[in-house]
């Protein structure tokens, strides 16, 4: 094994691990926000398809490339438009009563 | 490492933590759209980050910029075209598609990482070194065609199956078991053949066979099972990327992979969990059609004898407007006839008349997790009315009046006994409130095939009519007893 492999895969586990931590305390509200959320970063494959493309130099290496171009950017652009139109629908009550009015200056931007 | 280089491990290492940090804002709905604007930013940053790495040819050959036009054609073509279809489709989904839409954007996902891999390995195989793979590249490069093929057609059939292209009930049809257990077996050793001695044939049987593995493994699933499968697919995504990283040697492929399997674990446990089924159990089939046996609902409930009493728009207003404290209960049901605008004019209502709202909202009341919430905060409820199942239940104990629309399984106390076919299933205790009304067309069944016991409880009225027809009767009712 090599020393770059050996390191990949700690980064993979630790990665996997960091993930359990961080989404297990996202509240099930948020739940489907999220999920399109990660689906956006797995369009980071965009990269490996750059990087795939540098290197086609065969008819069937530009299909392959111009496919996982494609197919990647649908993922990042219309995975992170998609999210944030959802999150943007999430907001407080309009005239929060007595005892919501003192968390009201934590979240300017709830005042759209 | 060249200056070009360090410079673009530094942008992903920083990409990477963005990642991490978008998802740790997501706790919260008013942190969330910042936390997802900053994940865009580090993707923006590691893709601009590559480009340089490309054109700048620098000391490292494996990398740089080899392709001549065709492959640069390909590349800005594909991002065009993919990325432009992208953005149209996430500005004009309807709320209620967001499942579809999320299960296209998982087939594509995995897509990618399919030809990511394909790709790499036919140019190493053109290369004829004359020696099979080394194991660290083999092996990943099998397991991302292997897991990313069975994720683009089952999702693409998923998604099929949520837009009502392809029909919704369980597809069993005459040798399918049969079927996906050959798939199986040819996709895995053809996995074996292609790490072992690198022949590219193996390669494409390996492909075709884990494209018809994914249809068959998603077409004998029922719609009311689609959270689950949407999730499992989600997760299956991640691991195809993580594995189109280890392939082309990417670490922030890796880390994102890693982290989007994560979260679509956690998912499909939590889904699985809220229906009481195991995951096995599900991938099995045969759920959502009513076959899954009379239930054993035995005849009439506790409290109940079977009969069932009739409400009308007054009776339903005049219990609403003098509660103190109301829970109204979503389901499915709500979306499907588009009637979240009204359930919410009727919270909004009541909340102006001192009334207590709050919604009720069981983790499978959608068709993806959260779903039923992102069509209330469409319909402009306020994240604070929304509650989680155990929240719920404790706010159902001491509640007036609950009001149920559209929600069937997830409300029948017969889970709570052993013998039927929801048993186990954590459900909503509407019949712990002190009234109970339910909107429903007719006293048809759920997707569990069973009888609700709700509906025969002394304490619950059935006012039956369309929910979108009924909820804007009760808000004109309403609002003339409480102006």
């Amino acid at each position: 094994m090599t020393p770059e492999l050996a390191s990949s895969i700690s980064i993979f586990v630790l990665a996997l691990l960091v993930g359990f931590e961080v989404i297990s305390k996202i509240p099930t509200t948020l739940h489907t926000p999220m999920m399109s959320g990660a689906n956006s970063i797995h369009g980071v494959v965009l990269v490996g398809a750059l990087l795939v493309g540098g290197l086609a130099d065969s008819p069937v290496g530009y299909v392959l490339t111009f496919l996982a171009a494609a197919f990647a950017s649908m993922n990042v652009v219309g995975g992170y438009v998609v999210t944030d139109r959802m999150l943007g629908m999430f907001r407080r009550r309009p005239e929060p009563p007595d005892r919501t009015a003192a968390r009201a200056p934590d979240a300017p931007e709830d005042h759209r | 490492m060249s200056a070009v280089a360090t410079t673009t491990w530094l942008v992903y290492l920083a990409a990477a933590v963005c990642f991490v940090l978008g998802l740790h804002l997501m706790r919260s709905p008013g942190t969330a759209r910042r936390g997802n604007l900053l994940s865009a930013g580090g993707m923006a940053a590691a893709v601009l980050a590559t480009v340089l790495l490309l054109v700048d040819d620098g000391d490292a050959p494996a990398v740089g910029w080899h392709g001549g036009w065709w492959a640069a054609v390909a590349l800005v073509g594909g991002i065009v075209v993919g990325g432009g279809y992208g953005w149209y489709s996430a500005r004009r989904v309807k709320m209620t598609a967001m499942p579809q839409l999320v299960s296209l954007f998982n087939a594509v996902g995995g897509g990618a990482a399919t030809a990511v891999a394909l790709a790499d390995f036919l140019r190493f195989a053109s290369e004829g070194t004359g020696s099979g793979p080394a194991l660290a590249f083999g092996v990943p490069v099998a397991l991302d065609v292997l897991i990313g093929s069975v994720t683009f057609s089952g999702s693409l059939v998923a998604a099929g199956k949520l837009q009502g292209i392809v029909r919704g009930a369980p597809i069993v049809f005459r040798g399918a078991r049969v079927a996906l257990v050959a798939a199986a077996v040819v996709a895995t050793g053809c996995a074996v053949v292609t790490v072992a001695s690198g022949a590219v044939w193996a390669l494409w049987v390996l492909l075709v066979a884990a494209l018809v593995f994914g249809v068959l493994m998603v077409l004998p699933i029922g719609g009311a099972d689609m959270p689950v499968v949407i999730s499992l697919l989600n997760a299956f995504t991640g691991l195809a990327v993580a594995m189109a990283g280890f392939v082309v040697d990417n670490q922030v492929m890796i880390v994102a992979g890693a982290l989007v399997g994560a979260s679509g674990s956690i998912l499909t446990k939590l889904m699985a969990d809220a229906m009481n089924r195991s995951i096995v159990s599900i991938l099995v089939g045969g759920f959502g059609t009513g076959d899954a046996g009379p239930g054993g609902a035995g005849p009439g409930g506790p409290g109940g004898d079977g009969t069932v009493r009739s409400i009308d728009a007054d009776d339903v207003a005049i219990q609403l407007a003098y509660a103190s404290s109301v829970v109204l209960v979503p389901g499915y049901g709500l979306a499907a006839a588009q009637a979240q605008h009204e359930l919410a004019a009727l919270a909004a209502v009541l909340a102006d008349h001192g009334v207590r709202v709050g919604y009720a909202i069981h983790p499978v009341a959608g068709r993806m997790p959260g779903h039923m919430n992102v069509l209330l905060a469409e319909a402009n409820v306020p994240y604070e009315q929304m509650l989680e199942l155990d929240a719920a239940n404790t706010e159902l104990d001491t509640c007036d009046v609950a009001l149920v629309v559209g929600a069937n399984d997830v409300t029948n106390p017969a889970a709570r006994r052993p013998g039927t076919a929801i048993s186990g299933m954590p459900i909503l205790d509407v019949d712990h409130a002190r009234s109970v009304v339910v909107i429903k067309r007719s006293m048809g069944h759920g997707y569990a095939g069973i009888e609700n016991e709700l509906y025969t409880d002394e304490k619950t009225g059935m006012f039956f009519t369309d929910a979108k027809q009924g909820l804007a009767a009760l808000v004109g009712a309403v609002e003339q007893y409480v102006s």
